[in-house]
């Protein structure tokens, strides 16, 4: 829109300065050149300088402007693009970089836990062959009092049998009579018995 | 130049008509002559510069592409939003009395920026394009502004010619400033190199003190050169504030 304002806004300026050009007043008569407007010449360059200015001006912003302005949107477009690719290519490295950190971490997690299955694996063991051997050492303590029980026992048995015998043999030869077997295992017994008590 | 020892500093403003009759009958004089090969400098600068169109500019690419972005700056930082809109007519402008105040400090060559009616016309130009914009964008609102905000309207009858003064005003001092500086400027050197010309008149004394008007030409040239670019950017910068207040609503 205001290219075109421009453009008539120019138009219009021509057709003024050449109007202004047509009706110069020629009257002057002094020492400056400049001022001779009854010289055909100082009209004549205000003409041919509207020409040439409104060339001048057409060239410029067809084609020598657009030329130029081309080449700096160009280098602020290919320099955006270079810190644009510039700043991807940083985005990847980073992204790059935390992922060699989450694997790290990620490889450290998994070998602090194998470390651990491992120590739990063999503390485990550990307390079973434990378990296993306290167990067999109670069953052979089991046993071996088992025996000394059943020995013990049998020793008491024997005792019995001894001291019946004896008191047999004791009462028969301090009154020269056989006792009655009945009557000396019950006293042995009872003897016995109050003893363990 | 001066012949003999008379001075006649104005003669190099003079216009001669060009491939004679011809030329005569359409009023083409050296000026134009020097339009276009201004312009033809300016383009052909900026199509070799932007030849390569090289992601990594060389040197004259780099040049053209400064040119452009200083005056698209200046044109958008001016203007506004609507700047990029006048940015070619700016820079056309721009470039266009650079490259003749610039050629016209070569020797034997003529500068189209010192004759009134080339500036004039420039500085119509401006103000035509400006009021055309501001009736386009503001309509009838754009008259308003030759009443001062805020101002007591018992002073309306002597602030609205006032401002209606200075508008109008715009093109003729616009117009005036760019003429003038380029004419003093061409002036001063002409005065200096006829002075040369007069001292070797007088032996090997006067080739002495030629030195002296020599070496104030050299710096004259440098002053210039400095006046060259700063009367064209002048114009640029005033021509896009007149464009601001037109966009402006």
């Amino acid at each position: 829109m205001m290219t075109k304002t421009v453009r008539a806004g120019l138009l219009m300026s021509a057709c003024g300065v050449s109007l202004l050009a047509a009706t110069a007043p020629g009257a002057y008569a002094t020492g400056m050149p400049q001022l001779d407007f009854a010289n055909p010449l100082v009209t004549g360059q205000v003409m041919w300088g509207a020409v040439i200015f409104l060339v001048f001006y057409l060239v410029l912003s067809r084609a020598m402007l657009p030329r130029v302005s081309r080449v700096l949107e160009d280098r602020a477009h290919r320099i955006s693009g270079d810190l644009e690719v510039a700043r991807a290519a940083k985005h990847d490295a980073d992204r790059a970089v935390a992922e060699l950190q989450q694997a790290r971490k990620d490889a450290m997690a998994e070998a602090q836990a194998n470390l651990q299955a491992a120590l739990d694996e063999e503390r485990q063991a550990a307390e079973k062959q434990m378990h296993d051997i306290n167990a067999r050492l109670d069953m052979e303590i089991a046993d071996a009092e088992a025996r000394v029980a059943a020995e013990k026992a049998r020793a008491l048995g024997a005792l019995r049998e001894i001291a019946h015998d004896t008191t047999q043999a004791l009462v028969q030869r301090l009154t020269g009579l056989a006792p009655d077997a009945q009557l000396v295992a019950q006293k042995v017994e009872g003897a016995s018995a109050r003893r363990a008590v | 130049m001066a012949g003999g020892s008379s001075i006649n500093v104005l003669e190099q403003f003079e216009l001669h008509p060009v491939l004679g009759s011809l030329g005569e009958a359409l009023r083409l004089s050296q000026s134009p002559i020097y339009m276009v090969v201004a312009v033809c400098l300016v383009l052909a600068f900026l199509y070799l510069g932007m030849k390569p169109a090289a992601v990594v500019p060389g040197r004259l690419q780099a040049a053209a592409e400064v040119c452009y972005e200083f005056i698209h700056t200046m044109a958008v930082d001016t203007i506004g939003a609507e700047g990029a809109a006048f940015f070619p007519f700016v820079f056309t402008l721009f470039f266009f009395i650079l490259a003749g105040n610039y050629i016209g400090l070569l020797p034997f060559s003529f500068t189209f920026t010192s004759h009134i009616a080339v500036t004039f016309a420039l500085a119509l130009m401006v103000f035509v394009l400006s009021v055309v914009v501001s009736l386009k964008s503001q309509g009838l609102r754009f008259f308003a502004h030759f009443m001062p905000d805020g101002a007591s309207p018992f002073l309306a009858p002597l602030l609205i010619p006032i401002e209606i003064l200075s508008f109008l005003s715009r093109p003729v001092s616009l117009s005036i400033r760019l003429f003038a500086n380029m004419v003093a400027g061409h002036v001063m050197f002409d005065i200096f190199a006829s002075f040369v010309v007069m001292l070797a008149g007088f032996g090997v004394v006067g080739d002495v003190f030629a030195i002296g008007p020599i070496a104030i030409n050299v710096a004259l040239m440098a002053l210039e050169l400095l006046v060259g670019v700063l009367q064209a950017y002048v114009f640029a910068i005033l021509t896009c504030i007149y464009l601001r207040e037109a966009v402006a609503h």
